[in-house]
């Protein structure tokens, strides 16, 4: 009996040690998760909180909003110092549209085609494309940069779509041929067996099932060209000149002075719907930004 | 992170072997291949063709620049001297940081010129290559590890990761250039007061910092994937076994996790071997920030010929790159996101 008690009281004793031990865990995790919050959160609050600041207080330190305006806002959309962000994010969005949609309107067959068909060369033209997607920028600035200056296309949205495809379209195709190789195909044999070619399966059932696929991967596109700089750096004029050339060159009122605040004004206002998009689809995304990689 | 697509009965993560998608297989199999070949080539067309014109065509004309001289003003004589064939003077030029003479031959380039940082400029690249991929690994990983864990307000943390990433580059270059501002908030809060952007070492530590900042999610989230790919039960049995924390961490997450790291890690490589936004706007290149993308634009405008060589020679580092990690390190990208090659290896 008092051998039972003991055994008894050293399970207790045991399992006390051991929810102290898990406690503990938690505790670092949470610890862990908040530093972790911080260190990704931070940066972008400040950017959001100078945003609202007055240019007098551009660099007032205090962590919590103080001196709050709008009036960066409108300085961002001021044309009278030479910036000109409105059109920039016309721009943007209409490089971005356009690019999407030609990169998914070839993509969407690449795919297909690489996640269902057996061929020879797939692995090799898989290649090509993981390959392409990988491909500096630079590599190809030299000839466009010559080749569109000869024919008179220097400034031109042409001269700033065509290239962005040049790494949208990879990125496009691969991400798509990761989420087709996931989807029910059964559905597409018995549609074949219910008498549809395979076209007609393609269009009439694949495609609906498909959709939030090509939707999250239209995002990734849309994105990764809305980011694109180097290539838009050189090869815009004022008039075509997306966002992230329009911040990068964001000129004051005084020319030696960076205007932080109207800055960041227009990087929260670029962010903003990215950031947006990004937390409504974020399980989405996360699984096209990874599909590549890990299956 | 696939099963979130919808129902896929037949899937074998992790235990390997079992192509999931295949039309059925046996009499008439040759025949299929044959006519698939047939469909695949009509639907790849016009992907092929639309990389071929965006991307094989530049690369061909690049080289093709790249093996020709330069027109321009002769410095001594003042007349203007036509192009031709270079051979491979271009790149000669570059890697023995030789320009052009007066009155032909080459001399040293002077300091300052582009032409005199081509050794520097790679050594930048490198070394933000080296140091920012090193610290987004260790940090990815260990937030990963974290994400990976189940409690409270864990897809919070999954949705902040993305924050970062979301933000466009120029906006995160402009970002931290204010951070790191004299008065700004970085030199406040540790009470210091460097002058960010205006020394080496310091401008070089802001690059690093801005990218590790940026670029750790999309590091973080491709290894989470990965670590979601291991079953629980195989802790579970080493648990049983006695293994301790370290052991389960060293002996069975690091193998798993191995070939999607390395995808992360090589991904991020070539990525970074390429920068040039961030130094770009946040240093301008100065101070010894020069990565070879910033050195290629600058050069464009003096001399398309010498700035394609300089582009190829970029372009042949990346490769090599890219070739030592999935020839000796094993990171088997086409594998990885292969249609059938699930689960070898």
């Amino acid at each position: 009996m008092s051998t039972g008690t003991a055994l008894r009281a050293e399970q207790d004793r045991g399992r006390k040690a051991s929810q102290n031990r898990e406690k503990w865990a938690q505790g670092r995790t949470y610890i862990s998760a908040a530093v972790i919050l911080i260190w990704c959160l931070a940066p972008a609050y400040w950017m959001v909180v100078t945003a609202f600041r007055e240019v007098g207080f551009t660099y007032d330190t205090s962590l919590l909003p103080t001196h709050v305006t709008l009036d960066n806002f409108i300085t961002a959309f001021d044309t009278s110092f030479g910036n000109r962000f409105g059109q920039a994010l016309i721009n943007s969005i209409f490089i971005g549209v356009t690019v999407t949609v030609i990169s998914l309107l070839i993509g969407v067959f690449a795919a297909y085609a690489l996640a269902r068909l057996n061929f020879r060369f797939k692995y090799l033209v898989l290649g090509f494309i993981l390959g392409a997607s990988m491909f500096p920028g630079v590599a190809l600035i030299t000839p466009l940069f010559q080749l569109f200056t000869n024919i008179g296309w220097m400034g031109t949205y042409q001269a700033l779509i065509i290239p962005n495809i040049s790494f949208v379209l990879p990125l496009t195709v691969y991400t798509m041929t990761s989420f087709f190789r996931e989807m029910p195909w059964e559905l597409e044999e018995s549609a074949r067996v219910d008498g549809c070619t395979q076209g007609q399966a393609f269009r009439k059932v694949i495609m609906p099932l498909a959709a939030p696929a090509i939707f999250t991967t239209a995002i990734l596109a849309f994105i990764s060209s809305w980011n694109e700089f180097l290539i838009a750096s050189q090869l815009s004029s004022d008039a075509t000149q997306p966002v992230t050339v329009a911040i990068a060159s964001f000129a004051g009122a005084q020319p030696n002075q960076i205007p932080y605040t109207a800055i960041m004004a227009a990087g929260t206002i670029v962010t903003i719907p990215l950031v947006i998009l990004v937390l409504v689809f974020q399980r989405k995304i996360v699984a096209g930004l990874t599909a590549g990689a890990v299956k | 992170m696939a099963t979130e697509l919808g129902p896929t009965p037949v899937k074998s993560p992790a235990s390997g072997g079992t192509p999931v998608h295949h039309g059925p297989k046996g009499v008439g199999e040759d025949n299929k291949i044959l006519s698939q070949g047939k469909w695949a080539s009509w639907l790849l067309a016009p992907t092929v063709i639309a990389l071929a014109m965006v991307i094989v065509y530049p690369i061909i004309s690049a080289i093709v620049m790249s093996f020709q001289k330069d027109a321009g003003l002769d410095p001594v004589t003042g007349l203007f001297t036509a192009g031709g064939p270079a051979g491979v003077q271009n790149y000669v030029n570059w890697i023995a940081q030789q320009c052009a003479a007066p009155g032909g031959g080459t001399v040293a380039c002077p300091p300052g010129t582009l032409g005199a940082q081509f050794w520097s400029a790679t050594a930048t690249t490198f070394l933000f290559t080296v140091i920012t991929v090193t610290f987004e690994t260790i940090l990815g990983f260990w937030m990963a590890m974290i994400m990976a864990r189940t409690f409270k307000g864990r897809s919070l943390v999954r949705a902040a990761v993305l924050v970062p990433w979301a933000i466009p580059t120029a906006v995160t270059a402009q970002l931290w250039l204010f951070i790191f501002a004299f008065e700004g908030i970085a030199n406040n809060l540790f009470n210091a007061s460097i002058l960010w952007t205006g020394s080496e070492w310091p401008a070089k530590w802001a690059v690093i910092i801005a990218d590790t900042w940026k670029t750790t999610p999309f590091m973080a989230l491709l290894i989470l994937a990965g670590l979601q790919m291991i079953p629980a039960e195989v802790y579970e049995a080493a648990k049983v076994d006695g293994a301790t924390a370290w052991q389960r961490f060293r002996l069975i997450t690091l193998p798993l996790v191995k070939p999607a790291l390395m995808v992360a890690v090589l991904f991020r490589t070539l990525d970074a071997l390429r920068m040039f936004d961030l130094p770009y706007i946040l240093t301008g290149g100065a101070n010894n920030t020069t990565t070879l993308s910033i050195l290629v634009i600058n050069q464009i405008r003096q001399g398309f010929n010498a700035a394609a060589a300089l582009s190829t020679i970029t372009f042949i580092i990346i490769f090599i790159v890219a070739f030592i990690f999935v020839r000796f390190l094993g990171a088997n990208v086409v594998e990885q996101s292969g249609a059938t090659g699930k689960g070898k290896k």
